[in-house]
């Protein structure tokens, strides 16, 4: 298991779904304790009777069926599958609508899902928010730079009971990216990563689990949106940059300083 | 959740079991797509998965020599007078790799990575004095650039067309690498840059042509996975008097399109954070403030203004 884990690690991010394909066909009877500690892909289904797509992970599966936020029925249909109680599902119903106003306000476009169960020890409940965009200039991306750019954000939060007015919340959440940027000019440039962080917090009841729990995802959305921006890639780059130097200014090509100024220019004509 | 774990269980049993040829191919994939510098770590884990020696070492035995000539990489030679580059172009045979500049041919064990023998190269594995003239001239200042520009890179040059060539006639064709991989797990980074630059030659014209293909990876794993994986192409042509002015040539394109590369990745980075990052996520909502969870629950209560709200987008 151990080895496992280790190449998932090692291998490019953007192959993980082949890795880990892998890996469940040649341990079978590790597969269950794969499936819980790698994240992979959100797959996408449609709710025909609310015309919706929704996100499928291991949350909203019963046996081979997954359960729809939206109506709350399994796919392919199963009479006894497990439902939330009706107070959650009436919460879980204001999370997905309110979940995909925040989705569509940072990600202009992309699917996302909410699903909220009890847990099988303890108080209280869980909760697994979901975000996938596909930001590639043939889907939801908006500008056209990217030939292929998926995002995938897999948030799992366990509410703690209310206690003397507060709440315990502990986030997990999980960022999986892929993009790809090509031209003639600069050839084709790939970026993968995927990234896991904790987060626990506690709130007190006034503005209700909802508003603290998308907080508290918005707060660590971020984070891990700059992380990868700031930290990581900028870590590829150092990486880059120490195998082969800058020689110098003089050496500096007239073309890149043109295109300098033309993203000068571009950025001027955005204003 | 114990039902679904049972149910789990019976799809288990029903699995079957994978064939040995599957079994190996799916070790070769882990082996070749092994980050910079991180085969041998990867083939500790696949031996492991694996749980089959003999399967191991047949994938190991596949995918070793294909990987370490895709990634072009340097093994020391025995005396210690320096490396060679373990790349196609230098290839005798699968397990013997000339090294042009010594005139040596190194037995390489590519499961350990290193030179377990090396002879002096027979005349005909090597290129004709004509030829050589050519060779010299563009290893000699390929050599100082990439001392200069690729700290702990190694390169080489090697004729690929018309290595018995012995007159000013017919066609030739050179191929100069450069390669440069650095490894630490230490600080949780790897990476490779790859150079091939292919030249063919046309000595009535006093002309080259220049065809570059790089290839640069990068890897940084300090509590995460991301990897940088890029692929570009260039081409360009020089004018030269001779075979002695010609390296100086060859090797001033190189240098003015491997950093005009380089500054083009260095404008992809650039955008990456203003521009094509924004394409999977914003780092603000467009009203550039946070996010209002009271506000839009309240608008989701009234379930209609949330519908009318969606459906303006």
């Amino acid at each position: 298991m151990e080895a496992a884990m280790d190449l998932m690690r090692r291998m490019p991010p953007a192959e993980c779904q082949q890795a880990l394909a892998s890996l469940l066909a040649l341990l079978p009877s590790q597969s269950p304790e794969l499936l819980s500690r790698v994240d992979q892909p959100l797959q996408v289904a449609c709710d025909e009777e609310h015309a919706k797509q929704y996100l499928l992970c291991d949350y909203n599966r019963d046996g081979d069926s997954y359960r729809s936020p939206w109506s709350s029925k399994y796919s392919p249909p199963l009479e006894d599958g497990v439902q939330p109680s009706a107070e959650l599902r009436k919460l879980e119903q204001e999370a997905n609508e309110v979940f995909s106003i925040y989705r569509d306000q940072y990600y202009e476009g992309g699917i996302s899902s909410v699903y909220l169960w009890e847990p099988e020890h303890g108080k209280g409940f869980v909760a697994c928010f979901l975000v996938t965009k596909d930001g590639s200039e043939s889907a939801d991306g908006r500008r056209g730079l990217l030939q292929q750019g998926l995002w995938d954000a897999i948030h799992v939060i366990e509410v703690g009971e209310e206690d003397e007015g507060s709440v315990h919340y502990c986030l997990t959440s999980t960022v999986m990216l892929a993009l790809t940027t090509a031209d003639q000019s600069s050839g084709s440039f790939s970026l993968s990563g995927s990234i896991t962080r904790q987060m626990e917090a506690d709130a007190s009841m006034t503005d209700g689990h909802l508003c603290n729990m998308g907080r508290m995802i918005e707060e660590m959305e971020s984070k891990m949106r700059n992380g990868l921006d700031q930290v990581y890639f900028g870590k590829t780059k150092e990486v880059v940059f120490t195998l082969r130097e800058p020689l110098g200014v003089l050496n500096a090509s007239s073309r890149s300083g043109q295109s300098l100024q033309q993203c000068i220019i571009n950025e001027i004509g955005r204003f | 959740m114990e039902e679904r774990i049972a149910e789990r269980d019976d799809e288990i049993e029903g699995f079957e079991e994978l064939s040995a040829e599957e079994k190996v191919a799916i070790g070769k994939w882990f082996l070749l797509k092994s980050p910079p510098g991180q085969i041998r770590q990867v083939a500790k884990d696949v031996r492991t998965v694996l749980m089959d020696d003999s399967l191991f070492t047949k994938a190991a035995e596949e995918a070793f020599p294909e990987y370490n000539v895709k990634h072009m990489i340097p093994v020391e030679l025995p005396d210690h007078s320096g490396k060679v580059l373990v790349t196609k172009y230098a290839e005798v045979d699968k397990s013997h790799y000339l090294d042009p500049r010594t005139a040596v041919v190194a037995t390489i064990d590519h499961i350990k990575q290193v030179c377990t023998s090396m002879r002096p190269a027979a005349d005909e594995e090597l290129p004709t004095a004509l030829m050589e003239e050519y060779r010299i001239s563009v290893d000699a200042e390929l050599l100082k650039y990439v001392e200069e520009a690729y700290p702990g890179g190694e390169c080489a040059v090697y004729c690929t067309c018309g290595k018995n060539v012995d007159k000013h006639e017919g066609e030739i064709e050179l191929a100069a690498v450069i390669s440069n991989a650095s490894f630490s797990s230490k600080n949780f980074r790897g990476g490779s840059w790859r150079a091939v630059w292919r030249i063919q030659i046309n000595e009535e014209l006093h002309a080259a042509e220049l065809q570059g293909q790089i290839n640069v990876n990068a890897h940084y794993f300090e509590e995460g996975n991301v990897q940088l994986d890029t692929s570009y192409e260039c081409h360009d042509s020089i004018q030269f008097q001779d075979a002695g002015d010609m390296g100086a040539g060859i090797v001033n394109v190189v240098e003015r399109l491997e950093s005009e590369y380089l500054s083009s990745l260095e404008d992809s980075y650039a955008k990456l954070s203003d521009r094509t990052f924004k394409e999977l996520r914003r780092k603000l909502p467009v009203t550039r403030t946070l996010f209002s969870w009271d506000k839009a629950l309240q608008l989701s209560l009234s379930r209609d203004l949330a519908r009318e709200f969606t459906s303006k987008r």
